[in-house]
């Protein structure tokens, strides 16, 4: 976390310099990880929990606490509210965090959230005094209903997960954005840069990326990318942009236009 | 006495505590990142060694990976 940083992202009280989060599934090895993680700046991580593997070589848990990085734990491979509960109490237990990212999908096919199931898992962690930030769907009404319960970011989609499909309903990112006064962190669905960029243009507080850095085929380029696309976002909003015309309008004066005459008869 | 450890039956001593599941899986008790369920309920790290194992319980012990 740094102290003195310029527009920070402030979650539950806690601020960030970076409004990229990164995703660390999908690396082919730890190593590879920690390089993205250091060239993408990202100061807030997730991770999943998974049983014991006594073949299993390096700890993720040491690679990100010698990075400095915050860790958030997920729920991924969730279908249940109540599968949900017990894996962030594990993970508050396992991590020393009460934040948890909350996945409660339904189906493997699309991985899309469980409206029902996410939102009563949601209500249960708040009151269980968890930091939530659901993965939700595109829809500004179940944001509401998140932000109502008591969470502490939305984290809608852009296209199902690994999709690499980008921001599908721009118009209702758009109108979560203006609906809620909760952070809103765009999750799955950035396929490349320019993805993350529209994010942040549309109004979208922070981006998380896992897929389209830890599965391009230069992973530290793509999370210098992203990184760089998520900051020009960010400018690009605040600036304001122009509006949309179907027509053209010059930008350059007619004023003081030369006349040169009519063309010579032949 | 049998119990269910990580998806597998294993066969712990009389008097078995989650400590000695957890010791089956070759994780060191002081270990970061791990937790552990005992039929669906969290068992706080501070209590491994007083908690003991009922026949057929079911143990989860987990851990961090990359994902999300």
């Amino acid at each position: 976390m740094s102290t003195a940083v310029q527009d920070p992202l402030v979650i539950a009280g806690r601020a960030f310099g970076s409004r990229l989060l990164l995703g660390t599934g999908g690396f082919p090895s730890l190593e590879a990880m920690a390089a993205a993680l250091r060239a993408s700046g990202s100061e807030l991580v997730t991770v999943a929990l998974r049983r014991v593997d006594p073949t299993q070589r390096g700890s993720i848990t040491d690679v990100l606490g010698a990075a400095g990085v915050d860790v958030l734990p997920n729920t991924a491979g969730c279908y249940t509210a109540r599968d949900a509960i017990v894996t962030a109490q594990l993970a508050r237990e396992a991590f020393e965090t009460s934040w948890i990212k909350l996945e409660v999908i339904g189906d493997d096919r699309t991985l899309l959230p469980d409206a029902p199931e996410l939102l009563a898992a949601a209500e249960a962690l708040v009151d269980d005094g968890f930091v939530v930030l659901p993965y939700t769907t595109d829809d500004p009404i179940l944001a509401r209903r998140l932000e109502d319960v008591g969470c502490a970011a939305v984290m809608p989609l852009g296209s199902p997960i690994g999709s690499g499909m980008g921001i599908r309903n721009p118009y209702n990112i758009a109108i979560i954005r203006e609906r809620t006064e909760l952070p809103v962190i765009l999750d799955a669905g950035v396929g490349t840069a320019s993805d993350a960029a529209l994010a942040m243009e549309l109004g979208c507080d922070a981006v998380l990326c896992a897929s389209a850095i830890s599965r391009a085929h230069d992973p530290i380029a793509m999370a210098r990318a992203i990184r760089k696309a998520v900051e020009a976002g960010r400018l690009a909003r605040g600036a304001g942009r122009i509006p949309r015309r179907l027509h053209a309008e010059a930008s350059t004066p007619d004023a003081g236009l030369p006349d040169f005459g009519a063309p010579a008869a032949t | 006495m049998i119990v269910r450890l990580n998806g597998e039956e294993r066969e712990l001593g009389d008097g078995a505590t989650v400590a000695s599941a957890v010791a089956l899986l070759g994780v060191e008790p002081q270990a970061r990142g791990v937790a552990v369920a005992v039929d669906r309920e969290v068992v706080p790290r501070g209590a491994w060694e007083a908690t003991p194992l009922a026949p057929g319980a079911q143990v989860e012990v987990l851990t961090a990976i990359q994902g999300g």
